[in-house]
């Protein structure tokens, strides 16, 4: 491929960031303009991929490869597979989004424009990269924007919350980093690239894949996260922006889950099918814990967040399965909660910006005076709980299916969620939304065009594909039939 | 008409109320209510004009069956399940009561929501039920079919919490919707265990069509499984012991939401399920019999609870929960014609006696009480009759509906040798006809027990009435037509699809029949004799038996036992598990960051200022400073990635040194 078409979707945004950095300071309207133009070239490239993409195909597209450390025989080397693409699009999209919903912040508008605009050439490049040392550094290059974003816009523990959030991601990629080069020097020629990994890794007995494998799991899982590393991720969601937030729930903890397929999966074969029941346990954990706690929470954000672990799970017990319907439902579940979240905690924020609490005990009535907001809330939330017709019950159902084939025991019990989902989700509708009006929200605004421009378009996608899920399903099936294959071994 | 336009118009069905939702819901407010009016309820009416053209055209091509293909849905792997709708038989008769009963609803809804502030909405809601309920029994497979179970449910919960201001509504709708979630829990399950099981047999399907053949290859306690899991969902949907605590409480939405949902329509859900899995169920005695007890028990057992209540619409919950007892008594014994007969004639008279206590409270000013009514009949007379005929079907006297359906099950029950549920269906009857017509008397006889300064009773409008009364013919004349004893037009049309149907040869039919009657008219007897001769008694027989009297009232305190084991176990659960994620796996991240950090110190064997850095940063965390962000910027970061590369640098070396 000559057009380089990943290269120009990943760092156009970064010269965006630029661009927005050499805006002077005083011109605050044009800073957001360029910022919010410069993420569309990537949005239209990414939709673009998607017309392009060969659907029957298992194999990297769109590739592009070429020598970029030769000492270390490090390529710059990207391409994208059907378990990226929808990812690639959910982050073009997710972006876009966060720039127009962050239209009203006003310190530091300058950084943090440009910070999220690295943030995007950083996630881009996660999803794409199939070099270890690019992936490597795009990982990292992801990190330090959100890090700022938590650390410097965020909340009143916000330091906290970004250093615990930084921390923990680092201490995750250490051990990643370590199985890496463990993997680098004992193929020969010495190579960081996946595709070669992926054929000579499966070499590897299963004691030194069930190291690596735990190695990679540990960098992983904290990034899902997972039980019990998964205590971060409440502090960094109360703390970030409603935009961090957003992207955070929506694309950085996908990462998690999709460095487990793209590495534990594809290099480590023998292993993954070894801890596939751990991942399914792990799974359970995550659906059945995250909800319950998440039931007992008084500050919306964190409700949100301990849904996000709770819908995480679905995830890794699906993709545990190894069956056809488990890994494309779990990966599914990826893009379905991305979109959903996404839409939760802009949910949360447009409330927040109007009262500046998120005590779910001092809302009620709201419905009344913010019909707009309550109908389209109402949308997102009914997709959390996996109403049929909405696209998370897509996810779940296929999740459960597949799940259901091999763990059946475990199965039951992550169903419990279903109940235990409708509960805390309803609760929620009831505290926020029904009731008398709060007095003190008599002359609350409705939400705002703009804020409905951020939610209507994921709320368009939630139903479509609840309704018609074939698009997304044919655009990963290929792919994951044959990373299950592979872990299968045929 | 040719097939391909014959699926076309099968498909349109449930699109015309599916457009009277978005019409209604997003431009409903800018169209006003004449607009509203017109499109709400006249969706519903095309859908059954609709519905009964393609229905007599089908029947004239000599097909049994109408499969339209929508959409593929989810195709994964061998698992494939389509947006398609079938018609048959079966789904013809629900197809002709949810548009035909529904369509008169919404036209009442015209009068009795007028001038409500949100107007529009009720009436899309009213019209996405339908389209989910039409979906739901439509349904070519059992996902599809649980997707219009859920969107019932869905708009059951919109329409209780209607009016949401009053937390009271609100909470009745997220309780129906929760109580429903356990039931979804195990039909979801079933589902699963139903595909595994067919995919095992080396056909993987959902389609009910295909299941019919394959159920019959599958092991008898697998069926079994199947079979109970997937009741557990209709208990649920259905209003069944243990789950039929919330439809008591979802009276709280606006009635006619009451009569198409809570009484005609989305509660026989669960008994068109069993019925539309009867080649399963009937497989499965041991199903079938916990089928049947079930709905016996709950037929006497809801009855009990209405002889007490004082609410109008709440005496009638009770008795939907106890009709559709009978009804699910009817498919357990395998008397599935006369569980579907039940429904349709049910779906006539209750949609009737709701419409009518809705009549009533527009009369009373909202007033549901029936302690503070009496004597109405001379103020709404039309009212008073049609709520008559709506009752004695009710009360099971015959000519009425409700007598031929009720009767039939009984007689199925007990030629199939059931004689203890027989028994438990029979005291049943006896007490619904005395809350029946305690009702009435109470609500239309004796003394005006309500404050004339108050409330000025007053008839309601033509297009309230009008729909009520042709229900009332319906509840007077649908059984004898639908239903009139050996071989019934119901059983001739429904016959082909139920392989497995009983019949009651043998069983004295005409003495059963007598048994019946007799039952009936001596509740009732009896409830004139309480309410209309001696209407001291009532007090004083509550006074004498105490005891039971509060366990009646105040409901055998189920909903106050579940509240305590469930919701307070779940919350009490959720509680201390937030208290350990924050006292415990949340203090072991934060102790082992400060234990490093402390070792780290001692050691020294990484740059102090690094440590340094990140002591600072988590102490000026912990003390809450504001000024962070400088030291944010020049701190941790650097020193993490001196760090990094300081690891990274020390790998590669021993790599070297040391072989690789």
């Amino acid at each position: 491929m000559g057009s380089h078409l990943l290269s120009w979707m990943t760092f156009l945004p970064l010269a965006g960031a630029v661009l927005v950095l050499l805006v002077p300071r005083s011109r605050k309207e044009l800073m957001k303009w360029v910022a919010l133009i410069s993420t569309l070239p990537s949005l239209g490239i990414s939709v673009y991929l998607l017309t392009q993409f060969n659907f029957s195909s298992s194999s990297f597209q769109f590739v592009e490869k070429g020598l970029w450390i030769p000492a270390f025989n490090i390529h710059y080397y990207m391409g994208v597979d059907g378990l990226s693409m929808p990812m690639v699009f959910l982050t073009t999209l997710l972006v876009t989004i966060c720039i127009i919903a962050s239209w009203r912040i006003d310190t530091g508008l300058k950084g943090y424009l440009a910070l999220f605009l690295m943030l995007e050439t950083g996630m881009l490049g996660v999803f794409e990269a199939l070099d270890f040392f690019l992936f490597y550094v795009f990982w990292e290059v992801g990190l330090f924007p959100m890090y700022f974003i938590i650390g410097i816009w965020g909340g009143p523990r916000k330091e906290y919350a970004a250093i615990k959030f930084f921390l923990y991601t680092l201490f995750g990629s250490v051990f990643m980093l370590l199985s890496m080069l463990y993997m680098y020097f004992t193929t020969n020629p010495h190579t960081f690239d996946l595709t070669v990994l992926m054929q000579s890794a499966a070499g590897y007995p299963l004691r030194i894949q069930m190291i690596l494998f735990a190695a990679f799991y540990i960098a992983f899982s904290i990034k899902v996260p997972v039980f019990p590393f998964h205590t971060w991720l409440p502090d960094a969601h109360v703390e970030a922006p409603t935009a961090g937030s957003v992207i955070l729930a929506g694309i950085l903890l996908k990462m998690g889950t999709y460095g487990l397929l793209r590495f534990n999966y594809q290099l480590l074969p023998d292993a993954t099918r070894a801890a596939a029941y751990f991942l399914a346990v792990m799974g359970t954990i995550n659906i059945v814990y995250g909800a319950l706690v998440a039931m007992a929470q008084t500050d919306f954000k964190k409700l949100v967040a301990y849904s996000s672990i709770s819908h995480m799970g679905y995830v890794l017990l699906g993709i545990a399965s190894l069956t056809d319907q488990g890994i494309i439902g779990g990966t599914m579940q990826m893009f379905n909660h991305g979109v959903i979240t996404a839409m939760l905690f802009l949910i949360v924020g447009v409330i927040y910006d109007r009262v500046h609490h998120r005590d779910l005990n001092r809302f009620g009535g709201l419905a009344s005076a913010m019909p707009l907001y309550a109908g389209i809330t109402s949308i997102a939330f009914f997709a959390g709980m996996g109403l049929p017709g909405l696209n998370g019950f897509i996810s779940e159902a296929l999740t459960f299916l597949g799940a259901f084939k091999i763990y059946k025991i475990l199965t039951i019990i992550s169903a419990t969620g279903v109940v235990l989902t409708a509960g805390y989700m309803l609760w929620t509708m009831e505290r926020v939304f029904l009731g008398p009006l709060n007095e003190a929200y008599k002359g609350i605004k409705e939400i705002s065009a703009r804020e409905m421009l951020c939610l209507v378009p994921l709320a368009v996608i939630v139903v479509f594909l609840g309704i018609y899920p074939t698009p997304l399903i044919d655009l990963m099936k290929a792919t994951l039939i044959a990373i299950k294959g592979g872990v299968l071994g045929f | 008409m040719s097939e391909h336009s014959l699926q076309t118009l099968l498909v349109i069905i449930p699109l015309l109320p599916m457009a009277g939702f978005i019409i209604n819901r997003f431009f409903g407010r800018r169209l006003g209510e004449r607009a509203v009016s017109l499109i709400g309820p006249g969706v519903v009416g095309l859908a059954f004009l609709l519905s009964v053209i393609v229905i007599v055209s089908l029947s004239l091509s000599g097909e049994e069956r109408l499969v339209a293909y929508v959409l593929p849905w989810m195709h994964v792997g061998q698992f494939q399940v389509d947006f398609a709708y079938v018609l048959d038989h079966l789904s013809a008769v629900m197809l002709l009561v949810v548009t035909g009963v529904g369509f008169l609803i919404h036209v009442y809804s015209i009068g009795y929501m007028h001038g409500d502030k949100s107007y529009h909405v009720y009436f899309s809601y009213l019209n996405l039920f339908v389209f989910m309920m039409l979906t739901l029994v439509m349904a070519e497979n059992v996902l599809l079919m649980f997707l219009g179970w859920e969107g019932v449910g869905l708009c059951s919960y919109l329409l209780i919490g209607f009016w949401f201001e009053e937390w009271e509504r609100a909470r009745a709708g997220m309780k129906a919707f929760v109580v429903n979630r356990v039931g979804d829990f195990g039909f979801l399950l079933g589902i699963l265990l139903l595909f595994w099981t067919s995919w095992e047999l080396g056909h993987p399907t959902l389609s009910f069509h295909s299941l019919e053949e394959i159920v019959t290859r599958m092991s008898p306690p697998v069926i079994t499984i199947i079979c109970l899991l997937l009741f557990v969902g209709a208990t649920g949907k259905s209003a069944q012991i243990p789950l039929y605590v919330w439809l008591p409480d979802a009276m709280a939405g606006p009635t006619p939401v009451s009569a198409l949902i809570h009484a005609a329509t989305m509660v026989t859900a669960g008994v068109y399920m069993v019925a539309r899995l009867n080649f399963m169920y009937s497989l499965s005695p041991t199903a079938s019999l916990v089928v049947a007890a079930v709905g016996a028990l709950t037929a006497f057992y809801a009855g009990t609870m209405g002889v007490v209540a004082t609410g109008i619409k709440k005496v009638l919950a009770y008795s939907t929960i106890s009709q559709l007892g009978y009804m699910f008594l009817g498919v357990g014994v395998g008397a599935y014609v006369d569980g579907m007969f039940h429904l349709t004639t049910h779906a006539f008279f209750k949609a009737l006696l709701f419409l009518g206590a809705g009549s009533v409270m527009h009369a009373m000013a909202d007033e549901e009480d029936i302690m503070k009514m009496g004597g109405l009949r001379k103020y709404i007379p039309y009212t008073y009759w049609v709520f008559l005929f709506g009752a004695l079907a009710l009360a099971g006297v015959p000519p009425f509906a409700g007598f031929f359906s009720k009767d039939e099950i009984l007689l199925k029950t007990f030629a199939q040798g059931h004689y203890v549920l027989y028994a438990i269906g029979l005291a049943g009857a006896f007490v619904t006809a005395f809350y029946t017509f305690r009702l009435v008397f109470l609500t239309f006889h004796g003394e005006e027990r309500f404050d004339h300064h108050k409330v000025h009773p007053h008839e309601s409008p033509w297009v309230m009435i009008v729909p009520m009364m042709i229900l009332a013919v319906l509840s007077l004349i649908g059984g004898a037509v639908l239903g009139f004893p050996h071989h019934s037009l119901m059983e001739g049309y429904l016959e082909e699809l139920f392989r497995y149907e009983v019949h009651a040869e043998g069983a004295p039919a005409g003495l059963l029949m007598l048994v019946s009657t007799v039952v009936a008219l001596s509740g009732i007897g009896l409830a004139g004799y309480v309410y209309l001769l001696r209407p001291e008694l009532p007090s004083r027989i509550a006074e004498r038996f105490k005891g039971l009297y509060s366990l009646l009232w105040n409901k055998y305190w189920v909903d106050e036992i579940y509240q305590a084991l469930f919701v307070n176990g779940a919350l009490g659960l959720a509680r201390s598990l937030a208290r350990f994620d924050l006292g415990v796996v949340d203090f072991l991240v934060n102790f082992s960051a400060r234990f490093t950090v402390l070792v780290s110190r001692f050691s020294g064997w990484f740059d102090l200022k690094g440590v340094d850095g990140a002591v600072n940063a988590i102490a000026s965390a912990t003390e809450g400073a504001g000024d962070g962000v400088r030291r944010v910027q020049t701190g941790v970061l650097q020193n993490y990635l001196l760090i990094f590369i300081l690891g990274v640098a020390c790998i590669v070396a021993y790599k070297i040194f040391f072989g690789g």
